[in-house]
Order: structure tokens, then sequence, then C-alpha cells
């Protein structure tokens, strides 16, 4: 009997485990069927404001499974694709005689992929869209292992306009338009002949005495116009700064050496030193070869002009321009051979070396006004009563700003204002940051 | 003529660069414009490189005080271009197997990249290093008691020096958090030499940069109209000849 009954159970058995075998065989030749992914949801586009036509920003809200501390991630990209609407129109004549207007082609009607952001990301800007062309997007989360969501369009289709006028920036106009008029206003009233009172700068009434020290010593003064090349700012005003030190060379008879890092810095200082021996009345003693490039390379320039002074000890060394780790290395290095040394410069984290290592240093908007005030001429002190204008916006803007935020700081008492409940101070400091200060514009 | 054309060029070139700030149409002119310039300072090279032989061979001929120096010079100039440009060392370009100078002038191990690699990098981290014993020399006389206003400068110094390392935490890491006078008031902790430091950084420090830079903003503006205007041409040299 128990013989008996071991047979059947193994009978039974036998084809349960085929099948069970089979089961597991059909599984696994079936591919994984990978877990669709959270969609990202809200996905909209707006047109770049300000921009040429060429831009469209997108949005969206971030899929659900894109987990800020989930590891591994769920979500590690959203694939932006984009398509052109419509399709070239062409007139086509029947054989009947009749003009026909169809659409040919469905230019480019399938997406195509421009771009991906990563995880976490909720914004794309499309860059390079053709102005006034209609574009459908489309967003698709991915994450590893292929796994990835239903696609996401936006609703209708959008274009990137022209603007004209860039109203994000139109506060920042105003300011140019104040300031630049400002200036143009007191050039033309100095022009008139109107005077202007113009403070005393102690580096710049040290250059005579520099450069009379030079030819007392039998000497050469030595110019050094930064290392950034002529179309930095600085570089001109530095190069405008040489014109009076040369006009003043010229009348000691001074030797001047103006070593450059740039080759157009090269020909633009040669014109202006030539120019001012001659207004100087001494062309005989312009001498091509005093101004002259060493190299672009910022330490190898360093290394000769520091090589040049540690040999030839001129008794004035003047740096005009754009500066930087260098700025100390000139610097020490002219201080060392017993240099007097006149310093310029608008970077604002080269003035403590300049500070510390020279004799006088024009601190940011007195480099500016050095070529004005040396010149001394009427239109040129115009410029600098323009800039003073200037610091009286910025003056009344910054004593604004403070009493706006200090008064509104006292109306919430600690807590942030509510949309709703704006007093006209939170709105005027809402407005300051934003729209004065920030990219709303008007 | 030699000076009215460039300033028309300055002009017109300027004003529309100053127009991509607020006309999005101008932004191609600007970038045409900078485009320009890239060329320019391209050929400039050229004009460099002619000028940098020219007067290392003065020297030379001259046999002027230093001209070992010149030599070497045109030693170290005449053979980085040639190992530049005739690549040597460099194996073609994988692509192109048959062109023997199809590879990148840089590759590993060619006599450019070893050039860079082995000579011109240390030397400028030479030079670069230089700086940190020209910080001290600069400092130590900065810093000199002479009178109120260096000493307030040396102690401002001190604190800020301690308070951005970890000596801070080993002088006064140990003050107890805990109220000076009163409850809710000024504790010593506040006086730690990090928090002194950080407090020096961005009430005073900060102010003063900023105030510095909008000077400077406000000194970008006047000068590139002087020079935009022409009402200060000292830069466009002369119309006669020296």
């Amino acid at each position: 009997m128990h013989l008996w009954k071991n047979v059947v159970i193994r009978q039974l058995m036998i084809p349960l485990l085929c099948f069970a075998a089979s089961m597991a065989e059909s599984r696994a030749a079936e591919p994984p069927k990978a877990k669709q992914l959270a969609p990202p949801t809200q996905f909209r586009a707006e047109d770049v404001p300000g921009d040429a036509g060429t831009g469209i920003d997108l949005f969206w809200t971030l899929s659900k499974d894109d987990e800020e501390d989930t590891k591994p991630r769920k979500v590690l990209r959203y694939v932006i694709s984009r398509k052109q609407v419509g399709g070239e129109e062409e007139e086509v004549v029947l054989n009947s005689g009749t003009p026909l207007v169809v659409e040919v082609e469905e230019k480019k009607s399938e997406f195509e992929v421009i771009g991906e952001a990563t995880y976490r990301k909720n914004t794309f800007r499309d860059s390079n869209c053709e102005t006034d062309v209609p574009y459908l997007y489309r967003i698709q989360a991915f994450g590893p292992n292929n796994t990835s969501s239903p696609a996401v369009e936006i609703d209708e289709p959008i274009i990137a306009s022209l603007q004209w006028f860039n109203l994000q920036r139109s506060w920042f106009a105003v300011f140019v338009f104040l300031i630049c008029g400002s200036v143009i206003v007191f050039i033309e009233m100095a022009r008139r002949g109107r005077k202007l009172k113009i403070r005393k700068i102690a580096g710049l009434e040290a250059i005579t005495d520099a450069v009379g020290r030079a030819t007392e010593m039998g000497r050469s003064c030595l110019f050094v116009p930064g290392i950034q090349d002529i179309n930095d700012i600085q570089t001109v005003a530095g190069i405008t700064v040489l014109s009076q030190v040369a006009k003043t060379t010229a009348d000691y008879r001074a030797t001047l050496e103006v070593p450059t890092a740039r080759s157009l810095v090269m020909t633009t200082a040669r014109d202006t030193v030539e120019a001012a021996y001659l207004q100087a009345g001494r062309p005989d003693e312009y001498n091509e070869d005093n101004i002259y490039y060493i190299t672009d390379e910022q330490f190898g320039y360093v290394a000769s002009v520091t090589g040049k002074m540690v040999r030839d000890k001129p008794a004035a060394c003047f740096y005009m321009g754009a500066f930087y780790a260098e700025s100390l290395i000139l610097a020490e290095t002219g201080n060392s051979v017993g240099a007097i040394q006149v310093a310029g410069t608008a970077m604002p984290t080269q003035l403590p070396f300049f500070v510390a290592a020279c004799d006088f240093t024009l601190i940011g908007e007195e480099f500016f006004a050095a070529s004005a005030y040396l010149s001394g001429e009427p239109q040129q002190l115009g410029s600098l009563k323009g800039q003073d204008f200037g610091k009286l916006i910025g003056g009344i803007l910054l004593l604004a700003g403070c009493l706006i935020m200090t008064v509104s700081a006292f109306e919430s008492r600690g807590e942030p204002p509510s949309e709703e409940n704006k007093t006209f101070l939170q709105s005027a400091q809402t407005y300051l940051i934003e729209n004065i200060l920030g990219k709303g514009g008007f | 003529m030699k000076r009215t054309v460039p300033l028309l060029i300055s002009a017109v070139t300027g004003f529309a660069l100053i127009g991509t700030a607020f006309i999005p149409s101008f932004v191609d002119w600007g970038n045409d414009a900078m485009a320009w310039f890239n060329l320019l300072a391209a050929f400039a090279f050229i004009l460099g490189g002619g000028n940098l032989l020219k007067m290392q061979l003065q020297k030379i001929s001259a046999q002027q005080a230093g001209w070992g120096y010149a030599a070497v010079t045109l030693i170290a100039f005449f053979t980085t271009l040639f190992v530049g440009l005739a690549k040597v060392g460099v194996h073609p370009n994988a692509k192109f197997p048959e062109f023997s100078w199809s590879g990148n002038y840089l590759e590993e191990g060619s006599a450019f990249w070893w050039f860079f690699e082995y000579i011109f990098t240390p030397l400028s981290a030479t030079m670069f290093a230089l700086l940190a014993f020209y910080i001290s020399s600069a400092a130590f006389r900065a810093f000199r008691a002479k009178n109120t206003e260096a000493t307030i400068l040396l102690i401002i110094a001190v604190i800020v020096l301690l308070g951005r390392t970890y000596a801070s935490e080993w002088l006064t890491g140990g003050l107890p958090n805990t109220p000076i006078f009163g409850e809710g008031g000024i504790t010593y902790s506040d006086f730690k030499l990090d928090h002194l430091s950080q407090i020096i950084m961005d009430d005073f420090t900060t102010p003063g940069m900023r105030a510095i830079k909008i000077g400077i903003a406000l000194g970008v503006a006047s000068t590139s109209l002087k020079v935009l205007l022409g009402v200060d041409r000292s830069y466009l040299g002369s119309d006669q000849e020296a």
C-alpha cells in the first residue's frame, strides 16, 4: 500500500515539475518588463524675454520619482525633444491650370532631441530657435536600465519672437543715460569756459617729482601698462596716463622704457609716446626701441621686467593698467631697487598689494581720472564732474534703499510680508530689489 | 586722417557694443566686432614675434650688457617654434595614419608637450612661488606699527589672519557660549577670532570693496565715453611723424 502511494505521488510530481520548469523557462525567455517612471508634469514653454528671437524657456514640475534623497536615483535625466510645426508651402499648378497652394513637405515633422537636463532640474533653455517659427516640445524622464516615463508635450506650439528693446534692462538703460548724459553735459559746460574745481590727487602730483628724480639720478623711468590687451579699458586708461608721463619725460629729457605684454599695446604705446614727444617739442628724443614687446605669458613677462629692474635700477616705476598676481612681484622688486613707485589699477584684489609696496596708489576711479587730471584740458576735467554726478545718483539710491529696507523691516517686524497685505514701503522694497536692481524692468 | 579713421572705427564699434546690452538685434554685430578684434590680435602675434627678434638681435649684435639672456631667449624661441610647427614626436592621427603631421601638436609625449610640461610649467610656477616671499616682505613693511593708523591696521590684520586659520580654534575655541552681561547679550564666544574675522570681512571690507567698485564702474563709463566721443585722443598718437 505504502509503495503504491509513493508511485502515484511520483507520477503526479513529474508533470507538475515539468510544468513548473517550462513556466520558469518561458519567464526567463521574456525580457524583464521595465517599470515606467512617473512623467514630469505641468510642462510649459515661454519665449525668452528681451532676446533676438532665438530662445525659448521650458519649465516643468519634476517627476514624482525624481526624489531628492532616493539612492540609487530612479530618474537620471530629462530628455527634451523639439519639432517644427507646419510645413513649407508651395504654389503648384494643377493640370486644369488652377494654381493651388499645398503643403509640400512636413518639415522636420519628427521630434528631434535638442538637449537634456539632469535630475532635479526643472528648466531648460533652447537657444537655437528660428524667429517666428512655431515649435512643439516634448519631455521624457529617463532612469537607469532604459526605464523611462511617458512623453509629455506642451499644449500648443510656441514661437520665439524678436524684441526690439530688452525691457528687463530698462532701469539700467535709464542709469546709463543719466550718467553718460551728465558726463556729456559737464564736458560741454567745460568747453564753454565754466571753471571746474578738482581736488588734488597726491599720486598724480608725484609723477613729475618721480621723473625729475630719475633725471637727476641719470636713470630711466619704467612704465608698465598692465598685462591685458588694448580692448581692456584699464589698458586704454593706462596708455592715456602714459601720454602724460611721456610728455614729462620729454620735458626733463629722461629715458622712458615701456615693456608690454601685448603687441597691440606696444604699437598703441609707440604712437602715444611719439605724439607726446612731438607735442613736447622733442621729437628727436623719441626712441621707439624703448617701447617693446616681451611676451603674452604672465610670468614670462614678469621675469623679464623684474630682471630688467634689477639690472638697470630705474629711478621711477609706473604701473598703470590691469594687473593680476604679478602686481606684488613687480612692485616689491621696484621697491627693492629703491625706485619711486606710482601704481594705478581698477583690479580691487590687487590694490592692497600696490598700497603696501608702492609710494602712491591711484585707487579705482582715481586711476581713470588720472589722464584728465594730468592733461588739465577743461573738456576732460568735465568728465570727472560727470563721474561725480554718477556718485550722487548712487548715493541717493543707497540712502533710499537703506531707508526703505530699514523702515519696512520695522513694519513687518521680522515676519515676511504676505503678497496681499503689502504696505507701500514693502511694495517699494520689492520694486527696488526686483525691478530696479533685478530684471523686472519698468 | 591717421587719427580720424581709427576714432570713427572705435566710436562705431563701441556704440554698437553698448547697444548689445539693450537691443537684442545688435548682439550679432557685437559678436562680429569681437571676432574682428580676435583676428587683429592673431595677426599681432606676428608683429610681436618680429619685434622680439629685432630687439634680441640688436642686443646680441651690439654686445649690450646681458646679451647672453638675449641669446637664450632666441634659442628658446626658435626651438619651441620648430618643435611646435614640425610636430616633433607627434604620432599621426588614427583617422589619417598616412599623413604623418595629422596628430595634435600637444599630444602627450611629443616634444612640444615635453617643453610645456617640464620647462614652461615649472618655470612659471617658480615665478609664481616668489609671490609668497614678496607677500611676507610687503606685509612686514605694511604692518610696522609706526603710527596709530598702522597699529590699527596691524591689529585687524592679525585678527583676520588668525581667524582664517586653525589658530583661531586653538586660541579662542574654548570661549564659552555664556552671556557676559545679563541674559541674551553679547557672549564670550562672540570674541572668537574666526567670528571677529568674519565681522571685519562682512561689515567693513565688503562695503569698502563695493564703494571702490562703484567708483571703478563710473570711471569705466566716463573713460569709455571720452574715448568714444574723441574727447581723449592721446591713445591715437599724432597725425605727424616724429
